[in-house]
């Protein structure tokens, strides 16, 4: 025995299996039914939004990378992740070189300005939402049926016109006009589900965020108090989407248990707030995104009290 | 079956158990050469007794010191005092050492106590036992025992708990202690108790280990006040402090001693030990030690001459071939050595040895705010934030997020994703802000 070659290392010697990748590439296989459905009611059009979303979103971090000689990082999967989500934001109209400088914007302006990974303060995929929104507010907009292409309006839109309310079923199927990955609550509660199982993410986000939505819009969404349809908006719009894999980004929520569950809890008001009250008919994007700003505030003001922190 | 106790937070990291917990404790060869290092526990260093060239006695002290932190050294075997000179020490420095050339004969000092039964000793003359015996904690901390069976007075000793849980990954040996000699054990308990006048005596033992909760069960059942407490196999289970909440309910306020919530807690083994000098008047000679991990050829529990070197006992064990670390203690909170000539002091629980691929040197990546370090950290601190202001040199930062709390479990560094030295960061920190303290 060479005692030369023995490693001298502080401990742990032994660590969980779990590493960044593996916990991305676990994210990227909860999104697999949303994106299954996506191709399923929008057709072949879909799954190439998907594709060039997620080529410009790994093509522009690869790139950033190399340009400013940092090591390339890509096989961490979570621009991939970006791109997808970005992907699941837009309508299933909208061109693709649109999807393309969308999710372009979303890595180079949403993550790499900061730092890469770990360092952006806002969830990136919202952000080239929500330049793309801005700038091409028309085509954002241009909802189409599933199967038919027709040119419609969302469910949320719809109630807005106080025009015929959709079902249940639809919604919880996805069977509805609407952005790619957000329709089907199926796809997302099973992928989502999956996510608090192999607990990658906190249940507080999403139950906050859930939650509060139902109980807003219950109150204040109807005719006088407590007359709303809670349920109509949990199911439509993009609330699932945004509490299970949005709002749950783990870079841009808070760390505290505390944090995640106000995270959630001011994601759903500002969703609803906007969604009852605002010009927009939904109120996602803006939400998450308000929230990720006040991420450090809300880590720095939530912190449990350290065990033995009070003195008998 | 009440259900098992334990405490919020921790993590759960791979027993690696299987191959030593059945192995009964075998003796271990005792080698020609032993080495005593002077500070053998937490505390001042002993003073030697003895010369170059002394014959010893097996039992002999050998070394003492008139500091009140402190527990004398014996020689575990009889022959002569070799040299007295720096050597390498399992906590990794260079330390004054006595080294012994072993005769073989084992020649035995007279017991330096006449063995009484338990009846008609008095708490004073059991703390004098165990200073004499120089026993220190066998978990791993060796804290000088005598001094914990003297409370600072303002504390009201209400219970004593024994630590069975071993929740450090790979040992066995406390496991093994209270399957074969749970009488022991008892007997150990039952001596603390008097020592500090409770009539509570608990026993926590994970219940990954149920041979020996059932062996430890019928072994106290005689005895009223004592109880065996099933806690959930969790690490750190076996920290002070998660031990006393998980078995009393009562959270050991920051920067107290169990002392002040009423509380002592000592190690299973340490007990057996305490039972053992009462019982025969000799001291601390030799402790189990388990042998592992998967470059070890025959994994084994040793009862162990204090003295006897690694490489003498993974000599006996057979190294399948150049492991890539060989640890003193636990994969979570144990120290790598640089040389197996290191001996075995009273406070080395296990010696492992990895592979080359378990010892790699892993690729940090970015911090992604996961928060896993927050959930499984067992103080309810904010590892994420202070491995930051660690890594980045804010100390006053540091302090105000409590980091001095921090008690290096390594369940942060365990759990991240990233791979980043969340603990190590922190440790480094700490002594940072201790040292500026001092100044």
């Amino acid at each position: 025995m060479d005692s030369s070659k023995l490693l001298m290392s502080s401990s742990p010697h032994q660590f969980h299996r779990d590493n960044t990748s593996r916990i991305m590439l676990e994210v990227l296989m909860a999104l697999a039914p949303a994106a299954v459905l996506a191709v399923f009611f929008f057709g072949v059009r879909a799954l190439w939004i998907m594709l060039v979303s997620i080529a410009a979103a790994v093509g522009t971090e690869a790139l950033i990378q190399k340009l400013t000689g940092r090591p390339i990082t890509i096989s961490d999967c979570s621009a991939a992740i970006t791109g997808l989500l970005l992907a699941f934001s837009v309508p299933a109209s909208l061109p693709l070189w649109m999807v393309a400088i969308g999710a372009a914007i979303a890595i180079a302006i949403g993550k790499a300005v900061f730092g890469g990974l770990g360092h952006n303060p806002f969830n990136p995929a919202l952000v080239g939402r929500a330049v793309l929104l801005a700038s091409w507010p028309a085509q954002m907009t241009a909802w189409v049926e599933p199967f038919t292409f027709l040119t419609t309006a969302t469910p949320l839109a719809a109630l807005g016109l106080e025009s015929a309310q959709t079902s249940y079923g639809a919604l919880f199927l996805g069977a509805v006009p609407g952005s790619l990955g957000e329709t089907s609550a199926l796809a997302i509660i099973a992928g989502g589900l999956y996510l608090l199982w192999r607990k990658i993410i906190d249940w507080r986000i999403p139950a906050g965020y859930i939650g509060t939505v139902a109980i807003f819009t219950w109150i204040f969404g109807g005719e006088g108090l407590c007359g709303g349809d809670p349920l109509f908006h949990v199911l439509s719009g993009a609330v699932l989407l945004a509490a299970f894999f949005m709002a749950t980004d783990m870079v841009t929520s808070p760390v505290t248990k505390l944090g995640r569950l106000i995270m959630g809890i001011g994601c759903g008001l500002i969703t609803s707030v906007i969604r009852l009250w605002g010009a927009y008919p939904e109120g996602v994007t803006y939400a998450v995104l308000i929230m990720n700003a006040l991420t450090p505030l809300i880590d720095r003001y939530t912190q449990p009290r350290r065990f033995g922190g009070v003195t008998r | 079956m009440t259900r098992a106790k334990t405490f919020v937070g921790g993590t759960y990291p791979a027993h690696n158990k299987d191959r030593t917990k059945a192995q009964p404790i075998a003796l271990a060869p005792v080698p020609e050469v032993l080495i005593y290092p002077l500070c053998q526990h937490i505390g001042a260093p002993c003073e030697p007794l003895v010369a170059v060239g002394d014959r010893v006695l097996r039992g002999q002290k050998i070394a003492d010191s008139t500091a009140k932190i402190c527990a004398p050294i014996h020689s575990s075997v009889s022959g002569k005092v070799i040299a007295i000179e720096p050597r390498p020490h399992p906590n990794g420095q260079s330390t004054m050492a006595i080294v012994v050339e072993n005769d073989g004969l084992d020649e035995t000092v007279a017991p330096f106590v006449e063995p009484k039964g338990l009846d008609e000793l008095s708490p004073a003359e059991i703390v004098e036992i165990v200073r004499e015996a120089g026993i220190v904690g066998l978990g791993g901390a060796a804290f000088p025992t005598h001094f914990k069976l003297v409370p600072p007075p303002h504390a009201k000793i209400e219970m004593v708990i024994l630590n069975g849980a071993e929740c450090e990954p790979y040992l066995t040996c406390d496991h093994r202690t209270m399957v074969e000699k749970p009488e022991l054990v008892v007997q150990g308990l039952r001596i603390l108790m008097k020592a500090l006048g409770v009539n509570q005596g608990y026993i926590g033992v994970e219940v990954n280990k149920p041979d020996a909760i059932a062996a430890l069960s019928s072994a106290c059942a005689a005895y009223s006040g004592i109880q065996v407490v099933p806690l959930q196999v969790k690490y750190p289970q076996g920290s002070e402090a998660q031990l006393i909440k998980a078995v009393t309910g009562r959270e050991l306020p920051a920067k107290k001693l169990p002392a002040d919530v009423g509380v002592i807690v000592n190690n299973v083994g340490t007990a057996a030990a305490v039972a053992e000098a009462v019982q025969t008047g000799l001291p601390l000679m030799e402790r189990v030690v388990t042998i592992s991990g998967s470059m070890v050829e025959r994994p084994q529990n040793l009862l162990v001459r204090i003295g006897t070197t690694f490489g003498d006992l993974l000599t006996e064990c057979g190294l399948k071939g150049q492991p890539g670390k060989i640890i003193n203690g636990g994969p979570m909170m144990g120290m790598t050595v640089g040389t197996i000539d290191v001996p075995v002091t009273k406070g080395v629980t296990g010696i492992l040895a990895l592979s080359e691929a378990e010892s790699c040197q892993l690729e940090v990546g970015p911090c992604i705010r996961c928060g896993r370090c927050v959930d499984v950290c067992p103080m309810f601190l904010l590892p994420v934030f202070l491995g930051q202001f660690a890594e980045r040199g804010m100390l006053d930062k540091a302090e105000e997020y409590h980091i001095l709390d921090c008690q290096e479990c390594g369940c942060c560094s365990y759990v991240c994703p990233a791979r980043r030295p969340l603990v190590q960061n922190i440790r480094l920190a700490k002594s940072g802000v201790l040292a500026k303290r001092h100044q």
